[in-house]
């Protein structure tokens, strides 16, 4: 248990793996909310044409890539915005486009190939100190903001047009998240990889959902289980001997099977102590 | 069932007006020359069928639509954006009901323009909600999901939301659409019980006979106002056309407006020329037709 704790890298890549967990734990309740669970995997695409982009231009990776993201982020809510293209094909179109483009350049510059492993699979073994400064300045300040407006966030993601009625500034909310979004997948790509963060956004929250019916608790239980994986996952990479990001989202994934079986057996058990209460003639209801 | 009571309209300042209003969306002209006064008290039904602008004027009294000409005076004051003094109550139908909140979440969404910074929520804020809840008779739901509650719960829960921010005017947007007879005859009847203590209510329906008739004063909309006053006034066999675009015959029970709303209907005493559907008078009941076809 505490073997792997001497490696230095091992201690990085755990704290790293635990943060951004944690932190795509607590997007993704916002995002599967908002039906938008295929943003993560398409703002991860779009964010590497961004990080290939910086690269060309020797511009600061960090910075670059985010912007990029931030910009996807924005054009497709306000594709979206025309109602006659839904989200999902704003996604589809936007994000594809820019991973085309990050595609393009390394194909045009083929020496830049062996860099973006890393960003395509996530590699725990490259997150350096820097990496995980990053990570946790995303991880802080997406708390804050996130805690700061909570009740503007989880109104906007209830309800955005009666939202708007009741004083709630969703062009500022919806600017703020993709920013914040945005900077999330930058700083997960390194630890889970450009092919593997939808699943880090996705589950945790799908999993506290099948526990919870209230907004706050399922908002504490997804950061909880996201941070859960990311450390379970990079125990498993290290006993297993398997990329940092795959273990990752098998462990979550290996966390949502577990989930939904609990979920059935206690509305089947509830069908059926509630069949044995009518059935001795006490009160029941009936679903 | 309810019936109308004698509303006495207040004289003196409106809380709204609208004076040749022309609004709509982008690329969209809705509404064109409206007129509205929402008098304090008022209990009132935009009536119209999809499409004639119920939804839009709803949003143009909250400030959420582009106006193109025309004056909107709230207190008789000229008012552009959005009211804060108004409270919306949206279609039941347009709500996620696999979204996780309690009814507390929910209601207490409605003190966020009060105080919409940080998850805690003020001493206040708390305390009129739960003055609301108990109004309303659904102190005890507080801790459950809004998916568990019946249609006439559920109705309470976002008319609290709407309540506790003390709006001056409330407005509902379809609050009988798609839920079953008992459920509308209870919201319909806890309108009126609000609008009894002192809360003005609008609110939009397409269902004349179940809805609009029952309510104290009628607006019937086709991008326009084709008509105002109460449904005596109001739901005859002209205005109805002009409304809806068909032809639907008016009978007359026990003072009561009720129309025949079968597109087949084409006949007088009960005759019919469609080959289905059909409605005949019930006894005693008078039937009224469009002038011209009688």
């Amino acid at each position: 248990m505490f073997e792997p704790l001497q490696y230095d890298f091992f201690v990085r890549g755990l704290a790293a793996a635990t943060l951004v967990g944690a932190l795509c734990g607590l997007m993704g309740v916002y995002i599967v909310l908002r039906k938008m669970s295929y943003i993560g995997h398409g703002l991860s695409h779009s964010v590497f044409g961004g990080a290939v982009v910086s690269h060309v231009m020797s511009f600061n990776f960090f910075v670059g890539a985010s912007l990029w993201g931030f910009l996807s982020a924005v054009l497709i809510t306000l594709t979206t915005r025309k109602r006659m293209i839904g989200s999902d094909a704003a996604i589809g179109i936007i994000t594809t486009a820019s991973f085309a483009l990050g595609i393009a350049l390394i194909s045009r510059f083929k020496t830049f190939t062996r860099s973006f492993d890393a960003a395509l699979f996530g590699n725990i073994l490259g997150v350096t100190e820097g990496d995980l400064l990053a990570i946790a300045a995303v991880a802080g300040a997406t708390t804050i903001i996130l805690l700061v407006g909570y009740k503007l966030f989880l109104f906007a993601t209830f309800d955005p047009e009666v939202a708007q009625y009741y004083g709630v500034p969703t062009v500022w909310v919806d600017t703020m998240f993709s920013l914040v979004l945005a900077a999330t997948i930058v700083v997960s790509m390194q630890v889970l990889g450009v092919t593997l963060i939808a699943a880090a956004i996705v589950i945790p929250p799908v999993v506290a959902r099948l526990l919870t019916d209230k907004f706050r608790n399922m908002t504490l239980l997804s950061t909880g289980i996201g941070a859960f994986c990311g450390l379970g996952g990079i125990y498993l990479s290290y006993y297993v001997d398997v990329s940092s990001g795959a273990s990752v989202v098998l462990f979550s994934a290996a966390l949502f099977v577990v989930a939904l079986v609990y979920n059935n057996l206690k509305s089947t058990l509830g069908i059926a102590a509630n069949r044995a209460r009518l059935l001795s003639g006490e009160a029941g209801t009936i679903d | 069932m309810l019936h109308p009571f004698p509303h006495e309209r207040h004289n003196g300042q409106p809380i709204i007006e609208l004076s040749n209003v022309y609004a709509g969306y982008e690329k969209q002209r809705v509404l064109h020359g409206i007129d509205l006064r929402i008098m304090p008290g008022d209990f009132i039904g935009l009536l119209g069928p999809s499409g004639s602008g119920k939804t839009t004027l709803l949003r143009t009294l909250l400030g959420a639509t582009s106006v193109y000409s025309g004056e909107i005076y709230l207190h008789g004051q000229p008012s552009r954006g959005l009211r804060s003094q108004v409270g919306y109550v949206p279609q039941l139908e347009t709500i996620d009901w696999n979204f996780p909140v309690t009814v507390e979440e929910a209601v207490m969404m409605g003190a966020t323009r009060r105080s919409p910074l940080f998850p805690w929520h003020r001493g206040r804020d708390k305390k009129t909600a739960g003055e609301m809840l108990d109004r309303l008779g659904i102190s005890h739901l507080v801790k459950r999901h809004i998916r568990e509650l019946s249609g006439g719960q559920q109705q309470r829960v976002f008319l609290a939301r709407a309540l506790i921010s003390n709006p001056e005017v409330l407005l509902l947007d379809e609050p009988t659409s798609g839920v079953d007879i008992k459920t509308r005859d209870e919201v319909m009847h806890l309108l009126h019980d609000l609008n009894h203590q002192g809360i003005t209510v609008v609110l939009t329906t397409h269902e004349i006979n179940a809805v609009a008739v029952h309510l104290p004063w009628l607006v019937c909309i086709n991008q326009t106002v084709v008509a105002e006053g109460s449904p005596s006034e109001v739901i005859t066999p002209e205005n109805l056309k002009r409304t809806y675009g068909a032809e639907m015959p008016v009978l007359d029970f026990e003072g009561i407006p009720l129309v025949a709303e079968s597109p087949h209907f084409h006949g007088v005493n009960g005759r019919k020329n469609g080959k289905t559907g059909g409605v005949a008078p019930a006894p005693g009941a008078t039937v009224e037709m469009e002038k011209e076809r009688v």
